[in-house]
């Protein structure tokens, strides 16, 4: 195979081209650094921020009066008592700034009579959620942070660029080593300061809104780094993903902006409402939480009532069709090109996975435990506690991407030179170039059993039985991925990269899972049907270390609730 | 109610070193041609290179790909239940079977010749 490494030297190294990694390049190249820019996929068009359709949760009060500290309240109250407050805090505050600057950038947020707009999204307690119509929130965010990374001086970008290690030189992060997808080949990468910006994990489940980038590699990456990672139990599910029938074409989280608009209603199999069983009487308002949603939809399928495919029908036939044209205007047209009239019929819908409010444990300025590593995005833990509000996500992106981009720039002016890369290095770079073993099992293949175990035993609803079967399934693909990557190592390489990817997500799945399996009781996203009551004694979070090939995990209490400042 | 589609799909490392393949997947309403072709990686050969990032959303616009001719987004074409001709965009550089490069120029990752 091709010989020597390409070796690359920058100042910051930002892994992962989202909002939170294309505002951290942009926050350290403005303060004087050189900054390397990588994806692998391609630049700002691999992950979630592209993919986001609706609302962006920020006290602006624009239109009404608002305040970050009412944000930050709701956002507690969503969390369930597991917040890490000062990032939940730092999310609320600081969000203004950047949904400012955004605007500044010509993000184009809707606007009425001349001021920002927002919408009322449910467990906001007022109007606070700004967005781009129609549907077109996460790309216009994403095109917008493109072109200032264009803009700006000193950021050199590069995509189908896999990273598969950190590399780590006396103790610190100095940078990481790569995948070059297009080609095959291994590179190094040397940075005085790396920021993980990868996005987050819902590629481990079958019914997911992610993108094929999302499955939890920077989670992986900074575990084998030796940074601990927390509230890995809590995987977000988003309760109204289409399920049918199906459709070419659209996101499967489409419905949510249609609920923000126009209320629509929520039904069983019998055409009857039934949130209110669950604690919660809509009345064709959009007021339920994901984690009540999730729960309500899947109990009525257990309980026999669910629509024909397995979830529950969503109806908008008691808006006109006028309404409904001012609203999605272009949207209602890709409908029918679908055969969806919705004034004559409801849709399916059922939960999927969606966002992870889990992650890397990190501090205020985004530092993790390791000197050198960074953090930002969905990639950081702890915000968002034990259920993340509607919009939220964006702003996280965009504050925490800022605020790497801050901190990178700073240790970047205490360093003298780039520590070079040492034999650490050598490893990654044999495992890159290896020749594949006789015996490989399909990989594509693996990866669909992967998700189909993860959605089967480490859904929204979980028991102990369940979990240890996941946990089983788990190690036996373990096995049969083994220690060298698939594939002729050739030009896109797909096996190769299946190959990868089984590796960081069966690490991923096993942290999630053995997880779920030690916190004996429900609260927000994760329920336990054997334990079903929110307990005292578990207002704690448990942070995950990798020990050799073992999964550590520790439980400390979280942080007391303090009430917002006024 | 067994349908099939029929993909016959270009594979190859170079444009001169080409072949072409054929397979039949399990013909469903509402499939899309990216649908077809993960469904060929899962059950029948997990070398097969097509790129694509967000499969249903139509946001990364990653896939494009020529389908009868003509170049479309695998993730928005449906998939029908006859022959269909699948090949990699002509106008850009191969990288192998469906995929070619596709980035702007400064977004590249430059490789020496081996
Ligand atoms: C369909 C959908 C709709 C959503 N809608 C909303 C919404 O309306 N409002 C809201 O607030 N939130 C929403 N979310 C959540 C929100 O979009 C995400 O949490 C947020 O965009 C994450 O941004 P990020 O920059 O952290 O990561 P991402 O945007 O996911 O970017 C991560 C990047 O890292 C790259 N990457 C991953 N691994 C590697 C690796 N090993 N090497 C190199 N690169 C790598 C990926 O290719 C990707 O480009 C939505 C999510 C989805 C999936
Ligand atoms: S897979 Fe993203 S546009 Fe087709």
């Amino acid at each position: 195979m091709s010989a020597e490494p390409v070796q690359i030297e920058t100042d910051v190294l930002v892994i992962g081209s989202g909002a939170a990694g294309m505002y951290a390049a942009i926050e350290a190249a403005r303060a004087g650094c050189r900054v390397m820019l990588i994806d692998r996929s391609l630049i700002g068009r691999g992950g979630a921020t592209v993919m986001a359709q609706m609302t962006v949760a920020v006290a602006l009060g624009a239109e009404a009066p608002d305040h970050w500290s009412h944000h930050y309240q709701d956002t507690l109250t969503a969390g369930r008592g597991l917040c890490n407050e000062p990032l939940s805090r730092l999310l609320c505050e600081e969000g203004p700034a950047c949904i400012t600057e955004m605007d500044s950038w010509g993000v184009g947020w809707a606007r009425k009579d001349g001021k920002i707009t927002s919408t009322f999204a449910p467990g906001h307690d007022r109007p606070r959620c700004v967005y781009v119509d129609f549907l077109n929130t996460g790309p216009a965010v994403s095109k917008t942070l493109r072109s200032v990374v264009h803009k700006t001086p000193g950021i050199a970008r590069t995509g189908d660029l896999c990273v598969v290690d950190l590399l780590k030189v006396d103790g610190e992060v100095a940078g990481a080593v790569a995948w070059h997808v297009g080609s095959g080949a291994p590179v190094t990468i040397s940075a005085k300061a790396t920021v993980v910006a990868t996005g987050g994990l819902t590629r481990l489940y079958r019914r997911n809104s992610a993108s094929a980038n999302m499955g939890g590699d920077g989670y992986a990456l900074c575990l084998r780094a030796g940074a601990p990672l927390i509230d890995m139990e809590f995987v977000q599910f988003f309760p109204i993903g289409h399920l049918a029938p199906r459709l070419i074409g659209m996101d499967p989280i489409m419905w949510d902006p249609f609920r923000y608009k126009l209320g629509g209603r929520l039904l069983n199999r019998d055409m009857e409402d039934f949130t209110d069983r669950y604690g919660v009487p809509e009345d064709g308002k959009y007021v339920i939480t994901r984690d009540v949603g999730t729960y309500a939809i899947l109990k009525e399928v257990e309980s026999g009532r669910g629509s024909p495919h397995g979830g529950a029908y969503l109806s908008f036939q008691h808006v006109p069709a006028e309404k409904l044209r001012e609203a999605f205007g272009p949207v209602i047209d890709r409908l029918a090109a679908n055969g969806i009239d919705l004034t004559r019929m409801p849709v399916e819908v059922a939960p999927i996975a969606h966002y992870h409010m889990g992650g890397v444990a990190a501090d205020v300025r985004m530092r993790t435990e390791v000197p050198g590593l960074l953090v930002a995005g969905e990639a950081v833990g702890g915000a968002n506690g034990a259920n993340r509000l509607s919009g939220n996500a964006i702003t996280e992106a965009l504050v925490f991407g800022r605020e790497a981009g801050r901190t990178a720039a700073a240790r970047v002016k205490t360093m003298k030179a780039v520590p070079p890369p040492d034999k650490a290095a050598r490893a990654t770079v044999d495992l890159i170039r290896s020749d594949p073993p006789k015996d490989m099992p399909n990989t594509a293949a693996m990866l669909t059993r992967l998700q189909a175990t993860m959605s089967d035993d480490v859904g929204p609803l979980r028991t102990a039985a369940r979990l240890n079967r996941a946990l089983a399934t788990i190690g036996e693909l373990a096995t049969a991925v083994g220690d060298r990557p698939f594939g002729d190592n050739g030009s896109f390489d797909m096996q190769r990269l299946d190959w990868f990817d089984l590796r960081n997500m069966l690490t991923v799945a096993r942290a999630v899972t053995q997880a779920a399996l030690l916190r004996t009781e429900s609260r927000g996203a994760h329920q336990r049907e054997d334990f079903p009551e929110m307990l005292p004694q578990w207002r704690a979070n448990q942070a995950i270390r990798l020990h050799g090939q073992d999964l550590d995990i520790a439980t400390a209490p979280a942080s007391a609730v303090e009430v917002a400042a006024q | 109610m067994s349908e099939t589609a029929t993909l016959k799909i270009w594979r190859g490392q170079t444009k001169a070193q080409g072949r072409w393949e054929t397979h039949a997947v399990p013909f469903e309403r509402g499939q899309s041609v990216l649908d077809g072709l993960r469904w060929i990686r899962v059950n029948t050969d997990p070398s097969l290179a097509i790129r694509f990032s967000c499969i249903n959303a139509n946001a990364c616009k990653d896939c494009m790909m020529e389908l009868d001719g003509e170049t479309v987004y695998a993730c928005t074409a449906r998939l029908e239940p006859r022959e269909m001709q699948v090949a990699p965009l002509p106008n850009k550089k191969l990288v192998r079977d469906l995929v070619t490069e596709i980035a702007p120029p400064a977004e590249r990752f430059a490789v020496k010749e081996k």
